[in-house]
């Protein structure tokens, strides 16, 4: 009996190192399951909104009986989707010039300078990252109307300039912490001030850095409804809070140019993504407040 | 004070890490309290003076209103049971994951449902799953119900979205965690004869746990926070009236920003006592040297 049972220890030992076992492979095969069974339902719904703008009728059927174009350009007048795509490139933009030119200098005097209090002002950039943006917004949009700011594309701004300005100083700080200080001290020791070296050395030298930022920065506001939602007015609406008005009146404009418009959306986000994602790693899209 | 007093008190500071350099920071730090610190703090203050009534007005009309107090527990029966199937689900994948050579692959298209909002998601996934959508055709093409079963305008809805939006976002925050962990740990347990339960329960757990407790957090906090899925795939006068929901129409329908800010300060506050009693718990399961792994 104690015979038998060392007698077979080795053996198991040998096919743990050798192939993995049974339940093992099960079990990874389970999982894979599990990842394609999500990303199928993933793609299945995009595809949906896709098939949906380009059917004439799809009711009792797998896929709509006739294929049109005509719902996007019901959808272009129907939503004065020009004047909604020029908020949102407005917005946009400002937001992604405005929290560089803020978060950049701010992450430069974050990484290269030890002062008392750091820690809470770095708490203080974190708290807006990780408080939803519902929960900050009410307030925030009460005392941005107070200002009369609210309702006009500046309220809109600022609102947004929220969360991403905290976003572009944390991206930055690791970056800036790789240059060579002494690169900076050779600047200042042939006379540059600190405006020519900002920009004749670190900006070239922090272009990498400041690039995926503004990309990230960029995607994050194309997509952020809740904050715009809460400060735009009738003529301040962004793409996506358009969108989310024109679903939440279902019924009143045939869906397949709702579908139409949200196409229109997915593109403007998925360029944008696409472009990013050459630049950067995909977890940086969330990882926002790693440790 | 003296001219000779200036430049060492210049000095003083630099040597404190206070000097041109330094007040970089402050554009930023300004901006952050005049739109975030003090608006929250206005809302604090503002909760505390209703339209009438004392100062707890507010708060005693909350908890006096099922229709308001609800809220609470509605938002924390969809959150709660979301949360935890994301990170659950999650974890099994990013063990399995960290081992692929071509994860950006993966990882990209799993980035694909964040970037795309929760809006656009609750627009698919109305037709998609809704009775004439792909889902219910094919149940009962391949037989499996008799009639389309009911998966939007409801509380399931509502949960779908939150696991089409989430476990992504929770997925790619656990798999940067998970990645943290030295593979050398595991190979010297592999070494010396622990079972791959025994592995992961043994040495992956306790090093993820202080990873899993923050995701868990970040998580809780975004579901908790609902908004757009809520009202456009749920009920939102019915069993998905989420807390975010009341606090809008306080604040956009009955122009009561005072109730409206009293609402808000409660979801915070709800949040708040979520995520310190996870990382408190999290200090009482993970102590020890085991923190040691990777930093």
């Amino acid at each position: 009996m104690a015979n038998g049972q060392t007698g077979q220890q080795p053996i198991r030992q040998r096919r743990v190192g050798r192939s993995r076992p049974i339940g093992e492979r099960l079990w990874a095969t389970a999982v894979w399951v599990l990842v394609g069974f999500f990303i199928l339902n993933l793609a299945a719904m995009i595809a949906t909104v896709i098939v949906n703008s380009f059917g004439t009728r799809w009711f009792a059927t797998w896929l709509p009986t006739g294929w049109t174009g005509r719902w996007y350009a019901l959808a272009w007048n129907e939503f004065q989707l020009s004047d909604i795509l020029l908020v949102t490139v407005q917005v946009v933009g400002a937001v992604v010039l405005l929290s560089g030119l803020i978060g950049v200098p701010a992450a430069y005097a974050m990484a290269r300078r030890d002062f008392p209090g750091k820690k809470a002002v770095m708490l203080l950039f974190l708290l807006p990252l990780m408080v939803p943006p519902i929960t900050y917004g009410i307030p925030m949009a009460t005392v941005l109307y107070q200002a009369h700011l609210a309702g006009s594309i500046w309220g809109v701004i600022l609102a947004n300039l929220v969360p991403t300005v905290p976003f572009v100083v944390l991206i930055m700080i690791p970056f800036v912490e790789q240059i060579d200080p002494r690169v900076e001290a050779a600047a200042r020791v042939f006379g540059a001030g600190i405006g020519r070296m900002f920009m004749q050395v670190l900006v070239p030298l922090l272009t990498p850095g400041i690039l995926a930022a503004m990309l990230l920065v960029l995607v994050r506001t194309v997509a952020m409804f809740e904050l715009t939602f809460l400060t735009s007015g009738p003529t301040s609406q962004t793409l996506v809070v358009a969108l989310y008005y024109a679903v939440f009146a279902a019924g009143v404009r045939p869906g397949q140019s709702v579908d139409a418009m949200a196409v229109v959306y997915m593109i403007t986000t998925m360029v944008w993504l696409l472009i990013a994602l050459r630049f950067v790693n995909p977890t940086q899209i969330v990882g926002r407040a790693k440790r | 004070m003296s001219s000779a007093g200036m430049p060492s008190l210049r000095l003083r500071l630099r040597n404190r890490g206070l000097d041109g350099v330094t007040l970089l920071v402050l554009p930023c730090v300004l901006f952050v309290v005049a739109l975030f610190v003090y608006p929250f703090l206005y809302g604090l203050v503002l909760s505390f003076q209703p339209k009438d009534g004392g100062p707890l007005a507010n708060y005693r009309a909350f908890f006096a209103d099922p229709y308001l107090y609800d809220t609470i527990g509605k938002t924390l029966l969809i959150a709660v049971p979301a949360t935890l199937l994301n990170v659950v689900l999650s974890v099994p994948v990013a063990m399995r994951v960290r081992l692929m050579r071509h994860q950006k692959i993966l990882t990209t298209i799993l980035v694909i449902p964040i970037t795309l909002g929760t809006v656009l998601v609750a627009e698919g996934l109305l037709t998609y799953l809704g009775p004439r959508g792909w889902v219910n055709r094919f149940l009962v093409d391949f037989g499996l119900i008799s009639a389309p079963i009911r998966l939007v305008h409801n509380y399931w809805g509502v949960m779908l979205s939150l696991v089409i939006s989430g476990f992504p976002f929770t997925f790619l925050l656990t798999l940067s965690y998970v990645s943290g962990i030295d593979p050398a740990l595991e190979n010297a347990g592999r070494m010396l004869g622990a079972r791959a339960t025994a592995r992961f329960y043994r040495i992956i757990l306790p090093l993820l746990a202080p990873g899993l407790a923050i995701t868990l957090a970040l998580s809780f906090v975004q579901a908790f926070s609902v908004f757009p899925s809520a009202v456009l795939l749920g009920a939102p006068a019915g069993p998905t009236r989420v807390i975010s929901i009341a606090a809008y129409q306080a604040a956009f329908e009955q122009y009561d920003y005072s109730l409206a800010s009293a609402i808000a300060m409660i979801m915070a506050l709800v949040q708040i006592v979520i995520v310190v009693g996870l990382l408190a718990a999290r200090g009482l399961v993970f102590r020890g040297p085991a923190s040691g792994g990777k930093g």
